[in-house]
């Protein structure tokens, strides 16, 4: 059996807390959990105006790939409602194809 | 594409035409291929095709799918992927409504309070009836003792609130409409201005009046986006739901952004300009001189279509790059770079929002800034500015038959801004405040403040306007939770529901669209619509303005001209109508059917026949912003820092959703950003709270440390009250004293009635000391 994930095309994560939101509400955690936690790496000049400035959703121990919706045929929550539209969830493998196509992409094996 | 969804239409139309006979012909909207009617059943919930437009929420009115169970509760929203406007995307807002709906603080009776206790928590629950005959009885009472100019209405933010209002009012004969903000700094200076040259608004073509959206063969991808003084991807104005930026710079769009502050996108930007804040019509001049000088501009455009070139390009040779260069601290190489870059693009998109109006003069930077596109033929083409669809006309106001030419008269600041008087249809809010202060030229009597929290939000210096407020004998308040405005000052609270609970229209601001937004909940305990609270009230203070038996009938009423009723309308939202470009060109823009634009001249006009009736300047120009470090040069040893307000939050929408707990988590506190060099220099680290001082007031901020600001720029953010504290008027007022940027703003318009500098302030910081 092929193992599921996420990827990320980080490039395009602004940072909008949809996932997390999302997330949370579907699966009722409290404020202070997360199943997918935004990690804001930057923002620093490192030449003159180059800027590193991105964000990368992480997802957590609490994250079950939305089985609950998978099962009835849904996207997991936070892969719908993703405002930049840089999440995509599937098998591993076909993830991992798509991963070598474009730069500042992470695949999450979960 | 649009073939298949033509079809649809027809089907539908057809389906539809049996029982409703007499009605007039449907008009022409290109609908979506709903998989399933608009409300189904899913796994075990009931499912409801929605819109979400306020309260709660913002601007846009995003497609959602509305989940609720058997026992009639909201369990979830989602995004509606069938919608072309989110493509089933949402922000946080949204997904966390039911926690809105369902929040214990929500007042759900009506309430009446003792115009003596304005201030202490002590209300008293009253039923509908005599909440409705007492607000009627006072209210006609004042109408017909002092006349009906003595009620003022006041609205927020504009959602799904202000065209019903603007009906309260006028159809009551009053011409006392207002939004509580100086210069009434928002949007609409921008629009007026647009509407005084051009005869129509410009807005960004990111494909949103299309179904099949960047699919659709006409439209172009913007070459260059340039963010102007707005970070979009978290606020979001007219009607521009800020991702688009994102999926254009996805297909290859590239970005202009200029902006005090390095926000994501401008560290993605072609061009990042580091504005000094309220200098944007400088700039605007300095490019276009460039542009002028280097023979970059659409000649051809220029010929045909535009007015007064060779005098804007001699009013714009007065601001050379060295000279725009020391007014807003960029340096000259990338003014005249990105000036370049924008005049060289196929076509470009002007992507302006509040920080526009939210400067005293906003009249002349606006006029500026739209030039530049106006100058490089970036009008009425794709990719590039478009005028906004219509379906209706009745988002900028309803009902203004009721208002007779006399009672218009009186509508405040006419006589100070002559520019009121050219078409606008609201009051110069500086000078309601001079009325309430003075009594003159009339005492204002009542107020009805529907869903604004202006002494929290817009309004500036909360202890002046407080107290100008007192005067009123009677203040009646709808909204959906007790505010510090409210506690303040409300004799009367109706509570409004939420959007879930009510049915409503979604034809707003933007690109218009038909959308509806569909009850799926019964009201929370007493709570009614706005909309319903409005027709019952208008009703009992001018009938013949409220004919409709029901809001159903009212919604059947307002779209009855698109040959829709409501019921059917719900089926088959969202609709779109058609849209073309090049429309100057094909006689379309003019109201005597004319080629070119409906302006004096048929052209645009870059020196203004419409300002200069108005008895202001023609051309566009630059003022100093006051406070300022070179308009008030006296200020800055006290006061050393350029201050900038309004930042928008993801999770939260002006001064709304603070209490609303996964919201409120992702921004628990009210912010200043310093450079880290700054708040070293005051001693000041992460975390710390400080106080924000002027001349004028302060209010506690806690330190956010980060380079995307200069050494001497800091961004705060704005809306704050705390609903946990103590609301009573002297145990803080929900914490806001000291949490209210308006603490350090006046009220202070710029010369044409319009804009005041909320965004360009100076101050100085220094560290909260324990027990204050
Ligand atoms: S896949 Fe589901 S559980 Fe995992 S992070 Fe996304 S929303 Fe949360
Ligand atoms: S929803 Fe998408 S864009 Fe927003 S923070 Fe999450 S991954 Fe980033
Ligand atoms: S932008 Fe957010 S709050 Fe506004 S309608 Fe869309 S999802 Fe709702």
């Amino acid at each position: 059996m092929s193992a599921y994930g996420l990827l990320i095309d980080y490039e395009w994560c602004t940072g909008c807390h949809t996932c997390e939101v999302a997330c949370q509400i579907e699966h009722a955690l409290p404020t202070d959990q997360w199943g997918i936690k935004i990690m804001n790496v930057g923002p620093w000049e490192y030449a003159p105006k180059k800027w590193q400035y991105a964000y990368l959703p992480v997802p957590t121990d609490q994250c079950d790939l939305c089985k609950n919706r998978v099962e009835k045929s849904h996207t997991p929550t936070c892969v719908k409602h993703c405002q930049a539209k840089c999440l995509k969830y599937g098998k591993v493998e076909k993830l991992a194809e798509e991963l070598a196509k474009k730069p500042k992409q992470t695949l999450f094996s979960l | 594409m649009e073939e298949t969804m033509e079809e649809t239409m027809e089907a539908n139309a057809e389906a539809n035409t049996e029982e409703k006979k007499e009605k007039v012909d449907k008009k022409h909207y290109t609908l979506i291929n709903h998989k399933k009617p608009f409300r189904y059943d899913e796994d075990g919930l009931h499912v409801t095709r929605s819109c979400g437009w306020s309260a709660p929420g913002c601007h846009l009115g995003c497609g959602l799918l509305m989940y609720t169970n058997d026992e009639g509760r909201l369990v979830k929203v989602e995004g509606d992927p069938e919608n072309p406007f989110n493509e089933g995307r949402v922000c946080c807002r949204c997904l966390a409504l039911p926690e809105v709906v369902y929040h214990p603080d929500r007042i759900l009776y009506p309430m009446k309070r003792n115009k003596e206790d304005r201030g202490k928590d002590k209300w008293e629950k009253i039923t509908w009836d005599e909440a409705y005959s007492l607000v009627a009885e006072k209210f006609n009472y004042y109408k017909d003792t002092f006349g009906p100019e003595t009620i003022a209405y006041y609205a927020g933010t504009g959602r799904d609130i202000g065209q019903y209002l603007t009906r309260l009012c006028w159809g009551s004969g009053s011409p006392t409409f207002v939004f509580q903000m100086s210069g009434q700094a928002c949007y609409s200076p921008r629009v007026a201005g647009c509407f005084a040259n051009t005869g129509a608004f410009w807005l960004g073509d990111y494909s949103q009046q299309y179904p099949d959206r960047y699919n659709n063969p006409n439209w172009q991808v913007p070459e260059c986006i340039v963010i102007w003084g707005n970070n979009p991807i978290i606020s979001n104005s007219d009607g521009l739901y800020g991702h688009w930026v994102v999926d254009c710079m996805k297909l290859g769009s590239e970005l202009v952004v200029i902006d005090p502050r390095l926000t994501w996108l401008a560290a993605k930007a072609q061009h990042f300009l580091q504005i000094r804040p309220g200098t944007d019509a400088a700039l605007a001049l300095g490019m276009i001189d460039v542009i002028v000088k280097e023979d970059l501009y659409d000649q051809e455009f220029v010929s045909c279509w535009c007015y007064g070139f060779e005098e804007l390009a001699s009013r714009a040779a007065e601001y050379p790059l060295s000279k725009v260069s020391e007014i807003t601290w960029i340096p000259a190489n990338e003014i005249a770079e990105a000036a370049r870059f924008i005049a060289k693009s196929s076509n470009a998109i002007l992507q302006w929002g509040v920080a526009i109006d939210q400067t005293k003069e906003t009249v002349p930077t606006a006029q500026a800034l739209l030039a530049i596109f106006e100058i490089t033929g970036n009008i009425d083409k794709p990719g590039a500015m478009v005028p906004p669809t219509n379906i209706l006309n009745y988002a900028a106001g309803w009902g203004a038959e009721f208002l007779s030419r006399e009672q218009d008269a009186k509508r405040l600041g006419q006589d100070k801004y002559p520019l009121l008087k050219m078409g606008f249809q609201e009051c110069a809010t500086d000078e309601v405040m001079n009325c309430l202060e003075s009594g003159k030229p009339f005492k204002l009597k009542a107020a009805w403040i529907q869903t604004t929290n202006f002494l929290a939000c817009t309004g500036v210096d909360p202890k002046r306007t407080l107290k100008a407020h007192m005067n009123y004998e009677f203040i009646v308040c709808v909204d959906l939770f007790m505010t510090p405005t409210i506690m303040a000052l409300g004799d009367v609270f109706l509570p409004a529901c939420t959007f879930a609970e009510r049915d409503g229209l979604r034809i707003g601001d933007g690109m218009q669209r038909a959308e509806t937004i569909n009850k799926v909940i019964e009201p929370l305990g007493e709570s009614k619509s706005d909309m319903e609270i409005n027709l019952e009230i208008g009703k009992r203070i001018s009938p013949e303005a409220w004919p409709w038996k029901d809001v159903e009938e009212m919604y059947s009423s307002i779209i009855d001209e698109t040959g829709y009723s409501f019921k059917e309308m719900q089926e088959v939202a969202p609709g779109y109508p058609a849209f073309e470009y090049q429309m100057h060109k094909k006689s379309m823009l003019r109201q005597d059917g004319g080629v070119g634009f409906e302006t004096p001249t048929g052209r645009i006009e870059l020196w203004s026949h419409f300002y200069n009736m108005a008895s202001l300047d023609p051309l566009p120009a630059f003022e100093e912003p006051t406070p300022g470090p070179v308009a008030t040069p006296e200020l800055l040893d006290e006061y050393p820092l350029v201050l900038t307000t309004g930042a928008r939050n993801w999770s939260m929408f002006h001064s709304e959703h603070r209490q609303v707990p996964h919201l409120r988590a992702i921004h628990p506190d009210a912010i200043i950003e310093i450079n880290p060099a700054t708040a070293k220099k005051y001693g000041l680290k992460d975390g710390d709270w400080c106080w924000v001082e002027n001349h004028l007031g302060r209010c506690k901020r806690r330190v956010v440390q980060t380079p995307i600001v200069n050494e001497q720029t800091c961004s705060t953010d704005h809306g704050w009250w705390l609903p946990e504290k103590e609301g009573a008027l002297d145990e803080g007022l929900y914490g806001l004293w000291d949490m209210c940027v308006g603490n350090l703003i006046e009220y202070n318009c710029g010369k044409s009635g319009f804009g005041a500098n909320y965004k360009t302030l100076l101050c100085k910081i220094y560290k909260v000391e324990e027990g204050e």
